[in-house]
């Protein structure tokens, strides 16, 4: 298979069940039907197991606020003030 | 602060007298004054403090070594008529370093406090749901320019349960005093435990002793050991409500999930009675809403007395009670 860019050999690579061929001259890479697909979502896959934190162990409330990674205000002086005096 | 400054309030100056002629720090005065001299703490309780329920308080405090600070002194004395307990000073929680607190040894030592045996005991009601009545008491009055997130809470209130609505301090059950007849006016009944069912599920109805305001500042190093304090609202209640703070401060996004995880997980592996592993929220919901209206309530009275707008940490305590209030009225 010619490159349809520059004409050059194109060599067929298999990775993890998506195929795809790569030019040797200029590499150029060639996807079949529905392989971008596949590799969005493979990507979003591995981009959940990397980002998402873990489900709490132990639950949260039905009103719990959302926690986005992270958590809001704790260097203001009130939060630290309630976390210390009654 | 030091007792020759003339600014120091007398009541603090008498406190210090008692522990000894030397220098001395004023550590706290709101509704009780504490001041430290040298190795000790002494403390003055609010004027209508309950004696007979303090005196049996102290006698807990006694009786746990590993897990509540013993009282220097076992009796319960007077300065300018109010009473006062004296205590061996320790180590605070650092409050520069909230991220370093011993949440894990705080854990144990609530899971071995709702270990003891509460049987036979005279036990005062536990202070915690009295203290969400006061809170939101403290809403009363305030200017009109807070009328918005004083609604929001107040709603967050109505969907407690009954016998938190109505709570009350409350004295010791089944003490001489009692039965003498000399209970004060005005204080509640004896026994008042609302606590319907085991965590288990089914059961008898079952009390624990409970620390009844747990938060980073009732823990310190003494002698090697973190022990817990403040006695004042120790008594009869209901285990999980001494985890509901750090319940109230993660369901509310204020807490680092991770440190909240660390505190329940080192509870529950602790042998923690309070809550049922596989479902802690189960038991933690009420007394978490509780709390969030409490410190919501704290939070905007604040504001409210000195005339500033709700900061973003108090924002999200009313949004807390916003959702409260909403998730109640879907289910």
């Amino acid at each position: 298979m010619r490159c349809p860019k520059c004409s050059g050999t194109m060599r067929t690579f298999d990775r993890n069940g998506v195929h795809i061929e790569q030019c040797d001259n200029c590499r150029g890479i060639f996807l079949d039907y529905g392989e971008l697909e596949t590799l969005s979502r493979v990507e979003s896959q591995w981009a959940q197991q990397q980002y998402a934190p873990p489900p709490p162990a132990h639950g949260a409330p039905a009103w719990g606020a959302p926690h986005h990674g992270g958590h809001r205000g704790h260097h203001q002086r009130s939060w630290v003030g309630m976390l210390f005096s009654s | 602060m030091r007792d020759e400054d003339a600014s120091a309030p007398v009541l603090a100056r008498r406190l210090a007298r008692v522990a000894g002629e030397g220098s001395w720090t004023l550590l706290k005065n709101t509704r009780v004054t504490v001041v430290r001299a040298g190795d000790v703490v002494v403390k003055a309780h609010p004027p209508e403090t309950d004696e007979t329920a303090l005196a049996a308080r102290l006698r807990l405090a006694a009786g746990l070594p590993g897990v509540l600070l013993p009282p220097a002194s076992a009796e319960v004395g007077h300065v300018d008529g109010r009473p006062v307990t004296v205590w061996p000073a320790g180590e605070p929680v650092d409050p520069r370093d909230p991220g370093a607190a011993p949440w894990e040894p705080a854990a144990e030592l609530l899971a071995r406090l709702h270990a003891a045996p509460v049987d036979g005991l005279a036990l005062p009601p536990a202070g915690g749901p009295a203290r969400v009545v006061r809170a939101v008491a403290l809403l009363d009055g305030l200017d009109a320019a807070y009328a918005a997130p004083v609604a929001v809470i107040r709603e967050a209130f109505g969907t407690l349960p009954r016998e938190v609505r109505t709570a009350r301090e409350g004295t010791v059950a089944r003490t001489e005093r009692m039965d003498a007849g000399t209970a004060r006016e005005g204080a509640a009944p004896p026994v008042t435990v609302p606590s319907p069912r085991s965590p288990d599920g089914g059961g008898p109805p079952r009390a624990w002793l409970t620390h009844g305001d747990w938060h980073l500042g009732q823990i310190i190093r003494y002698q090697g050991e973190w022990l817990l304090i403040d006695v004042d609202d120790l008594g009869a209640g209901v285990a999980a409500w001494d985890l509901a703070r750090p319940a109230a401060w993660y369901a509310t996004g204020l807490l680092d999930p991770a440190a909240w995880e660390r505190f329940l997980g080192a509870y529950l592996a602790a042998g923690g009675s309070a809550v049922p592993t596989g479902d802690p929220w189960r038991e933690l919901d009420v007394p978490a809403r509780a709390l969030t209206v409490q410190l919501a309530a704290t939070a905007v009275a604040a504001a409210g007395t000195e005339g500033r707008p709700l900061d973003e940490v108090e924002r999200a305590l009313v949004s807390s009670c916003g959702r409260i209030t909403r998730t109640a009225a879907a289910q």
